[in-house]
This record gives structure tokens, sequence and C-alpha cells, in this order.
């Protein structure tokens, strides 16, 4: 079993939700990406989405573009990116899902990039704009090398496509709660969570939401039906108000801690 | 495991669809209200209709002879810019505000670069009763200014987009971003023939008339085909249209101009296809301009229309089979090409189309004076008057 999964199953076993936290690699720096990580990890982070920057993030709000736009200014490149994984991961075993768009891994090259990635402790890829029917060349490479590869059900996707993702999971399934970018306000979380449970009981895997989560009461909203929960724009709003990485460092494990008290017991 | 659904849409490796799941059924949606209309004659009468009534088609081909002489050979010129809104971007949103409207879609999104699809797309709102919404680059605001006001006029809410470079592929990222949030009710009306699939089909679909018709022309008026047909690529929907009618005649070279910008050397340019690489902009693979790491660099050209990183994904393939060739025009020679059409044609092009014209000089001296040369003129500049009288000044 890997990271992710086990992350799941542990989760279960204490009867609540999977708590993922996104950060954008490199924002500020590379170097406080590490202490971030590891900070959300010792602060209740189960697994930590690890964003690439892009330079045209066409699925997300303003404030993960601007921390993409900060990152890709100070020089980040997927191949320090890889650099901070292994950095993390001789710190924490925290599972590290890579979140990012596609053409930055076209060009690295994908059976280089799951190598590298295998090699330096990256657990999975979660490609924004990978659909299934473009993503065997990643895909079947990073399964191969045992790392997962994170389909995502949207609000709109009908049964065919929902049937697909469940085929196609390794680990979880991202249910994006509502049709939008990221960032966006929540428009009824409670009912996405219905949703997302029901599809999780239909394909007997474990699903976790994002897009419009924000807060503690957000996660206690739709921690008790959905296995995982994931929150990023919020994480990312922290960091940017901090005044210094330390700060930084400080408001992730606060606001990281708090949004883990909202994971009910189940 | 089922076998995945095969996604078409492939002109060998370039194309797909590589965009969010939350797309992804639009996209299917789309494909399928197009093959149904394609062959319903009642979409092709109401189609047929509107082009020729509304839009003013068919456009002439004319013989540029004071052109001709002063270059050499026989230049012929398709004149979109004679089509309703000044350029060929209404043969493509005529058709689909007709589809969207099949679709039952209520509201229509577009982005523009020189301003000349968001006219056409309002243009073909208004027309139909549909609300408009328009996004385009702060730089393009600024340099087409006539035709924000145009579009205002005809009913559109035109977005300015201060991200990025503020140009044309920042508002396509705006665009879907908006498609993403409000897809169950809104069309995007792509202006060219890039993005996912079915676009690049459906736009040179809608196109292919340009080919079509100047073909036809062709042979009714020089008796023959001609030698080279030379087109503007920004996202390649004028050169793609005019291409699709002698695509099949191969003695017939096709030649796409790209914007060179200041100079391919310099690095400041738009020449995807002859010196970026492969890569995923926007929703297709094709060629585009980037870092070695796989981020988007930005495109310069004097010409808004042209000033986009990337290139439909057709000419990608067009381009590695040798089937069409491209090549690029610096900023410098295309205001000068602007200059010697109105002064021997007494026609103003658009800027976009001044790159085509551009390339003729050298093209006549490679085939002589027996040649026969068609240019598709894309568009009027009537838009690009403030741009061109600015450059101009700047140059003495
Ligand atoms: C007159 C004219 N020609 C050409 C273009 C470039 O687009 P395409 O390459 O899709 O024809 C534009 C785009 O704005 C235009 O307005």
């Amino acid at each position: 079993m890997g990271r992710i999964a086990a992350a799941f199953e542990n989760a279960r076993n204490e009867n609540r939700a999977t708590l993922v936290i996104y950060l954008c690699a490199g924002d500020p720096d590379l170097d406080a990406t590490v202490e971030l990580a590891v900070a959300a990890a010792e602060s209740g982070a189960d697994v930590i989405e690890l964003g690439v920057p892009f330079s045209d993030p066409t699925a997300d709000g303003p404030a993960i573009q601007r921390a993409a736009e900060r990152s890709l200014r100070g020089g980040t490149t997927l191949a320090k990116v890889l650099d901070t994984v292994r950095s993390i991961r001789r710190r924490t075993e925290v599972p590290i899902l890579l979140f990012g768009y596609y053409n930055p891994i076209l060009v690295y090259g994908e059976q280089k990039l799951v190598d590298d990635a295998a090699d330096s402790g990256a657990d999975g890829f979660l490609v924004v704009n990978l659909p299934p029917e473009e993503s065997a060349g990643l895909r079947e490479p990073a399964i191969a090398r045992g790392l997962d590869f994170v389909p995502l059900v949207a609000p709109t996707s009908d049964p065919r496509r929902i049937k697909q993702a469940g085929e196609m999971a390794t680990s979880f399934i991202y249910y994006v709660s509502m049709t939008g970018v990221t960032g966006s306000a929540a428009s009824d979380l409670a009912s996405a969570a219905q949703r997302a449970s029901a599809l999780q009981r239909e394909l007997g895997r474990p699903l976790a939401i994002g897009f419009g989560v924000k807060t503690k009461a957000d996660v206690a909203t739709v921690s008790p039906q959905v296995e995982g929960v994931v929150v990023g724009s919020a994480v990312v709003q922290a960091i940017e108000a901090a005044p210094s990485t330390e700060a930084a460092v400080t408001a992730v494990r606060a606001l990281v801690s708090d949004l883990a008290g909202g994971l009910s017991r189940r | 495991m089922q076998p995945l659904q095969s996604v078409s849409g492939r002109y060998g490796p370039y194309g797909g669809r590589y965009v969010a799941e939350t797309l992804m059924p639009a996209l299917d949606e789309l494909t399928e209200a197009f093959e149904e209309a394609r062959r319903d004659p009642a979409f092709q009468a109401e189609l047929d209709s509107l082009l020729h009534q509304y839009a003013g088609r068919e456009t002439p081909t004319y013989f540029a002879s004071r052109l001709s002489k002063e270059l050499g050979t026989r230049i012929w010129l398709k004149r979109e810019d004679l089509c309703h809104t000044g350029a060929h971007k209404v043969n493509n949103t005529i058709g689909q505000i007709l589809l969207a409207k099949r679709m039952n879609k209520t509201r229509i999104i577009a982005e523009t670069g020189a301003g000349q699809h968001g006219v056409a797309t309002a243009t073909a709102c208004a027309l139909m009763g549909l609300p408009c919404e328009v996004f385009m680059g702060a730089e393009d605001v600024r340099r087409q200014a006539p035709n924000v006001q145009r579009m205002k006029l005809l009913g559109a809410k035109v977005h300015s987009i201060t991200s990025g470079s503020a140009t044309l592929k920042d508002a396509m990222n705006e665009a879907l971003r908006d498609w993403v949030t409000n897809v169950r009710t809104t069309h995007y009306c792509v202006g060219s023939v890039a993005g996912p699939h079915p676009y690049p089909m459906i736009v040179g679909y809608f196109q292919a008339i340009i080919g079509c018709e100047s073909r036809a022309q062709m042979l009714a008026q020089a008796g023959k085909l001609p030698d080279a047909v030379v087109a503007c690529v920004g996202g390649g929907s004028n050169a793609m249209g005019i291409f699709a009618g002698f695509i099949k005649d191969e003695a017939v070279r096709l030649i796409g101009v790209e914007a060179a910008g200041d100079g391919i050397a310099t690095g400041r340019h738009a020449a995807p296809l002859c010196a970026g690489a492969v890569g995923v902009l926007h929703g297709a693979k094709s060629y585009v301009l980037q870092t070695e790491d796989g981020q988007i660099v930005e495109a310069h050209s004097v010409s808004a229309g042209l000033d986009y990183p990337g290139v439909g994904p057709e000419h990608a393939w067009l381009r590695d089979t040798g089937r069409a060739t491209y090549t690029a025009v610096t900023d410098d020679a295309a205001l000068d090409a602007f200059q010697q059409l109105c002064r021997t044609e007494g026609i103003i092009p658009a800027l976009e189309t001044s790159h085509a014209f551009a390339y003729l000089p050298t093209l006549a001296k490679e085939l002589g004076p027996d040649a026969d040369i068609l240019v598709c003129l894309s568009g009027r500049g009537d838009k690009d008057l403030e741009t061109v009288i600015e450059e101009l000044a700047e140059r003495g």
C-alpha cells in the first residue's frame, strides 16, 4: 500500500476524515516550502498536495495564481520541486501528492518525471488539465512505479466519466465540489458532500472533496460524509498574509490544527 | 477496466483535450451538437442565408494589378476584409452562435486579441439576441480602442484583463476560468482554430468557406489554381480557412506567415511554428513559446491578433508533414507592407493581414513573373490606424 492509501486507512481507523493540505511549492521560496510542509504535517495534515507552479493556471482563482507567480519569479522549476520533496522526505513521512498542470510535465518527460519523482519520495500525481483520455503516458508509468494517479470527478461528470474515474483511481478520487476555479466561495458544501458520499458508496473508493473548503466549520460540514477534505486557497492566503517565513510557519500551524479540529468523528 | 473512449480531434500527435474534468462533458456536448448540425439541412440553410444576406458572402477574389506590377508577379486577394465587421472572424461566430442556440445556451463568452473576434461575437450575439461578455487583455484594450467601443455599442460587456502579459493568452485564461464556472449555461465562442477538441475542427469547418470560394474563383478568373496561397497565422483560423480549399491540390504551396516581432533572434516574437517547441497550452498540444522548464513565455508583436504564444494544432501537423511551410516577418516589414497595400491598391489592411503581404516580395522573387499567388486579405485596418501612426512616428 502506498503512503496516500495508508493515510486514508489510518484516518478511517481513527474514525475521522483525511485532511489534505495544498501548498504551492516555492511560495514564498523553496526552503520555506520544506518548513511549511513539515509544520502542516505536524499540525494534522494527513497528505500534502504540493503544487508545481505553472505560468497559465486556468483552473485556479486569484490566490493560487498569485502564489504561482511569486514562485516562478523566484525561479522554481519542476526539478527544484523534486529536490524540495527530497528535503521534506528527510524530515517526515507525510504523503506528498504532486499537483499541477500538464505542460511542465510533458516538457520534463513523463517517464523521467515518474522515475525522478519516485526517487525523491513523492507519492503520486494529480494533473488538473490531464483528463483520463489523455493520461496514459503519465498514469501507466506512474502506476508501474507504485505511484498514485488521482483522477477528478466534477459536478458535471456524467455516469460514464464517474465510472471511468472509479476504475482509474489507485488511492482516492478528487471530487470538485462546484463548477468554478480554486478559491471561489462555496455555494452549497453540504449538498456537495452528500453527492460525494453517494459516489463514494457507488464506486467503493474514497473521495476527497475540494474547492470552497476554507474553514474549520466547512471541514466539519463535509467530513462526516466524505473520506477526505482538501483545503488549498485558505492556506495559500495565510502564507501570503504572513510578513516572514517564520510567521507563515506559525500561521500554517495554527490554521491546520484548527482545520484538523473540524474532522468530526464519523 | 473498460477501454477509454478515444478522443478524436488529433492531427498526428497534436490537438486533443487537455482541460479540467469540469469542461469535458461540455466538449462532448459541443462535439455532438456540431455533428448533428452539420448534417441538418435546416441548420445549413440558416447558416448559408445569414452568411449571404447578413455577412455579405461570397467575398470577391480580386486581381491586384498595381501591387502585382510592383512585385513582379501576379497577386490575387481574397477579400475577407469586405465581410461584415471587417474580417473573416464573422464566418466562425455566426456558425458558433447558431450552434449555441441549438444547445439552448443562454450566455456567450469570448476571448479577443485584436478585438475583431470580440466584435464578430458581439455582432452575432446582437443578431441572435444573446448576452455576450468578451475577455480582452488590458494592453489590447489600449491598442485596439476602436474595437472596444464597437463591442460596447453592440451590447457586449468587455472585461479588461491585467494578469500576465495582459494580451490574448491572458484573455483566454480568463475566458476558460469563466467557462469552468458557468459551463452549464454558457457557450465559449473560441475565435481561432486553437483550444481543445472540437474547437479546431469547428472553427476550421466554419472558416473553410474562404478556401472553398476562392478555389472556384481562381479557376473561373485565372483559369488555373494558384501556385501559392499565403496567409498570416495567429491562432491560425484565416490560414486554415483558405488552406482548406487547396490542401488536396498538392501542387499548390501553402505558406503561413507568423509574427517575428522585433526579430526571431531577439526572442521578442510570436512565432511558435518557426521558433517554438511542442507543448500544451489552452487545451491542445501544438507548438508553443516556452522556457526549457515548460513555462509559457509572452509573445511580442505589433499586431494584437498575432500576439499569442500558441497556434492551432492542425498547423503543427501541416508543418511537421511539410504540407504547409511557415515563415515569419518582423513588425517593421509588416508596417512597410501595410503602407504598400494602401498606396498601390487603395486597401487599408489589418496589421495581422499585413504580415502575409510582407512575405510577398521574397516569394515573388522566388516564383518569378509567371506565377499566381493568392493572399488571404483577412481583415481591414481601420482599427489599427492609431497604432500604425504611432509606430511610424517612432520610426521617424
Ligand atoms: C484581420 C485578422 N487577421 C488575422 C487574425 C489572426 O487570427 P487567425 O490566425 O486565427 O486568423 C486576426 C485576429 O484577431 C485578425 O483580426
